[in-house]
């Protein structure tokens, strides 16, 4: 046996014990765009090796969301040896909803009953024995934060999955239900589904439309004519079956846990009650928003960026000045100085800013605000006919847009994931920082804080009323009515979110490694032919493209080919303008820094049309790979690629035009 | 007794869930987030915006639209 399969509720500390048993000693592969619906780790447990797979958080296991479908397909089709349910002592009525939902796919599932902490402070009794004997799987409590009771889950779950037989406990939906399951059962026995027949019947019952699907194409021609029977017969029993499930679970819980009758007012309570103040709610989270763009410029840039720089520079001369030494040709030497120091280094250089970042993301995301933020602007959200949870997967973009969008999952209603997934570009996603840093330094060095704060606010206000505009046009009707669980406050632990900063940054650095390399050198080796020409001129085949295009940036101000080319080149990865501009103006002004450069061919107002232009058009290459996949659709991905090209030229343009009338 | 919408339920006052009307896509949605038939709840905000309940400890907040859906009694 090596593969664990982690399923539970939002916020039952699913993460967190994933966290906790895979510790420092991991792989993660989340990649965005690659497989961010579920992480994977490794753990040594007696020198032997296990995966352990950590499914999204869901309430249930039907197909309400992509998220729950995607959590019942790995638990069916990639056969895990045994699933470790995480369930909430404090909250154990709903957390078990799930669970019965497990029991009947037949799967071997350990209860790892965790935050049991928080549920003796409450005063709660459980009878742990009881709870496993009445439920017929095995149960172990856990304090995941604390890392507590972890080798006992481990033990007992690697001697369940290794049980030849695993004792089930068998509920009934009442007879008539029953009745119907086993009819549909016989049918389905004889044929290949990929799913147990049992589970496809009590589906087919509750109405699961994937499941309608799937018999529709591959069922056998007996259940194919029962269908619409079936359909109608699921309205019926839809209901009753959930029912069904809490009554079964209300026996239990009476049976097995002893909870107090008065529950106090906790801290969670007395903090709600100022964030989200009806008054105070939306001041409180603009102000959180801001001081995160003040930090992030303060520590990341200020305090830590210029030593990455620095050394940075140096390795540059000693390594060029070592090849210069041994007399290294003279192309390898302009490639290592201006594509790779110039290029890539200049990437580099922003690491600490979007490391402090996406530290901050992580908090909010960890304490239990990013709910909070979603209830405070759900009034706002409404008037724009967008749903509330839309400006969580806003948020989640500042740090990148990949997560931004695959988090718009939780959107339920057709309408609404789709306009949130289409504005999340407009989000100024971490990889976009650079670019405004340059800038700033060049441009704005007094007032970074309030340049890139309006920066981020331009993007939330242009998503926002894209928006607007979709929901009257592209997305008519009804917006879904907001239904989102508050987790109570906890304190972040700091390894953890130490540690996601870091998976996040590594992807950063991945990307600058691979993607970006190929970048800068593909455009180097453009920008040094035909052979002969003065290497970065307007004469290089680099230089002949930017110029063909440029005019299209007139009117916005920098129809220069340099920019022009940095601003394609962004579409491959956002971070390749900096590279680039790094590349073409170190290549103009020699030895001299970027910044310098910079100040030579941008006024304070064309820095500003360029950032918009930056901050809003084109996403990256893999936002537009994650659109495909998420819509399954090139229609969508291709609408991505340009609409937010026009707006983009729309407002760098009248950022221009405007600004030039005012006078700068 | 007779029941009444969630909605006209003052902060910190109590019932129990009776029944949910409305489309059943949400109504199961409901059900699945806690708020079965007989599930003891509780406002704990309710003046502006989703309301905020209590249930048994696990904070949930529902749009004013569903709210309205959802019957109880003291």
């Amino acid at each position: 046996m090596n593969t664990i399969a982690l399923v539970g509720n939002p916020n039952s500390g699913k993460t967190t014990l994933f966290n906790a048993l895979t510790g420092s000693n991991q792989h993660i592969g989340n990649w965005p765009g690659v497989t961010v619906e579920k992480k994977e780790g490794k753990f040594k447990y007696k020198d032997k090796q296990y995966n352990v797979v950590d499914l999204p958080g869901t309430y249930s296991l039907g197909a309400y969301s992509e998220d729950e479908v995607v959590a019942r397909d790995y638990i069916l089709k990639g056969n895990p040896d045994v699933v470790i349910n995480v369930v909430d002592a404090t909250n154990i009525e709903r957390n078990l909803y799930l669970t019965t939902q497990l029991i009947e796919m037949g799967t071997k599932v350990v209860i790892a009953l965790n935050m049991m902490d928080e549920a003796k402070q409450k005063n709660f009794e459980i009878d742990l024995d009881k709870l496993s004997k009445e439920l017929g799987v095995p149960v172990v409590p856990t304090v995941a934060s604390k890392s507590r009771g972890l080798d006992s889950l481990i033990e007992k779950a690697i001697e369940y999955a290794a049980e030849s037989e695993n004792p089930k406990i068998e509920f009934s939906f009442g007879d008539d239900i029953d009745k119907e399951i086993e009819g549909i059962q016989a049918i389905l026995d004889n044929s290949s589904l990929e799913y147990p027949s049992k589970w496809i019947a009590i589906k087919l019952l509750e109405g699961d439309q994937e499941i309608f699907r799937l018999i529709e194409n591959k069922g056998p021609a007996s259940i194919k004519e029962r269908l619409v029977f079936l359909e109608e017969k699921a309205t019926e029993y839809e209901l009753e079956i959930v029912d069904k499930r809490y009554e079964f679970i209300g026996k239990i819980v009476n049976k097995a846990i002893k909870k107090p009758l008065e529950i106090e007012e906790t801290r969670t309570d007395k903090i709600d009650k100022i964030i989200t103040h009806k008054y105070l709610g939306l001041p409180i989270f603009a102000l959180i928003m801001f001081g995160i763009f003040q930090l992030t410029f303060v520590i990341g840039g200020d305090l830590l960026g210029g030593y990455v720089a620095t050394f940075i520079e140096i390795i540059g001369e000693q390594v060029v000045g070592l090849l210069t030494m041994i007399k290294a040709p003279e192309w390898l030497l302009s490639f290592l100085s201006e594509g790779i120091f110039g290029g890539v280094g200049a990437v580099f250089e922003f690491i600490p800013l979007i490391t402090v970042l996406y530290f901050f993301i992580g908090i909010l995301e960890d304490t239990g605000y990013m709910a909070r933020a979603a209830y405070v602007m759900d009034g706002l959200m409404r008037t724009l006919g967008l749903h509330g949870k839309t400006f969580i997967s806003m948020i989640v973009g500042f740090g990148c847009n990949v997560p931004g969008i695959m988090s718009t999952r939780t959107l339920d209603n057709k309408k609404d994931r789709m306009i949130a997934l289409l504005i999340n570009p407009f989000m100024s996603c971490g990889a976009r920082l650079p670019i405004y840093l340059v800038f700033i330094a060049a441009f704005f060095p007094k007032h970074g804080g309030i340049v890139l704060f309006s920066l981020y606010a331009l993007g939330i206000v242009v998503a926002l009323l894209i928006g607007k505009i979709f929901s009257k046009t592209l997305f008519k009707g009804e917006s879904s009515d907001f239904i989102m669980e508050l987790p109570p406050y906890r304190l972040p632990i700091f390894k953890y979110v130490v540690r996601d900063m870091w998976d996040k940054v590594w992807d950063f650095l991945h990307r600058a490694g691979t993607i970006i390399f190929i970048v800068v050198s593909l455009l180097w080796i453009l920008s040094v032919l035909p052979f002969g020409v003065e290497p970065y001129s307007q004469e290089s085949i680099l230089g002949r493209i930017g110029t063909i295009l440029a005019p299209i940036f007139v009117p916005a101000g920098f129809g220069t080919w340099q920019a022009t080319v940095s601003l394609f080149a962004g579409i491959a990865a956002k971070e390749a303008v900096v590279a680039i501009l790094g590349m073409v103006y170190a290549g103009v002004s020699e030895g001299s820094q970027l910044v310098t450069a910079l100040q030579g061919v941008f006024t304070p107002l064309t820095a500003l049309s360029f950032m918009v232009m930056t901050l809003l058009y084109t996403p990256c290459a893999a936002v537009l790979a994650t659109v495909k996949q998420e819509t399954k659709s090139n229609k969508w991905m291709i609408f991505m690629a340009v609409y937010p090209f026009v707006i983009g030229w729309i407002g760098a343009v009248l950022v221009y035009q405007v600004g030039r009338l005012l006078g700068f | 007794m007779d029941a009444k919408s969630l909605v006209s339920l003052k902060c910190n006052e109590c019932g129990r869930i009776k029944e949910i009307s409305g489309g059943c896509k949400a109504k199961k949605r409901l059900l699945e987030l806690g708020l079965y038939n007989n599930a003891s709840v509780k406002v704990v905000k309710n003046d502006f915006g989703p309301l905020i309940l209590d249930l048994s400890g696990n904070k949930l907040a529902l749009g004013r639209g569903l709210a309205s859906h959802v019957k109880v009694e003291n």
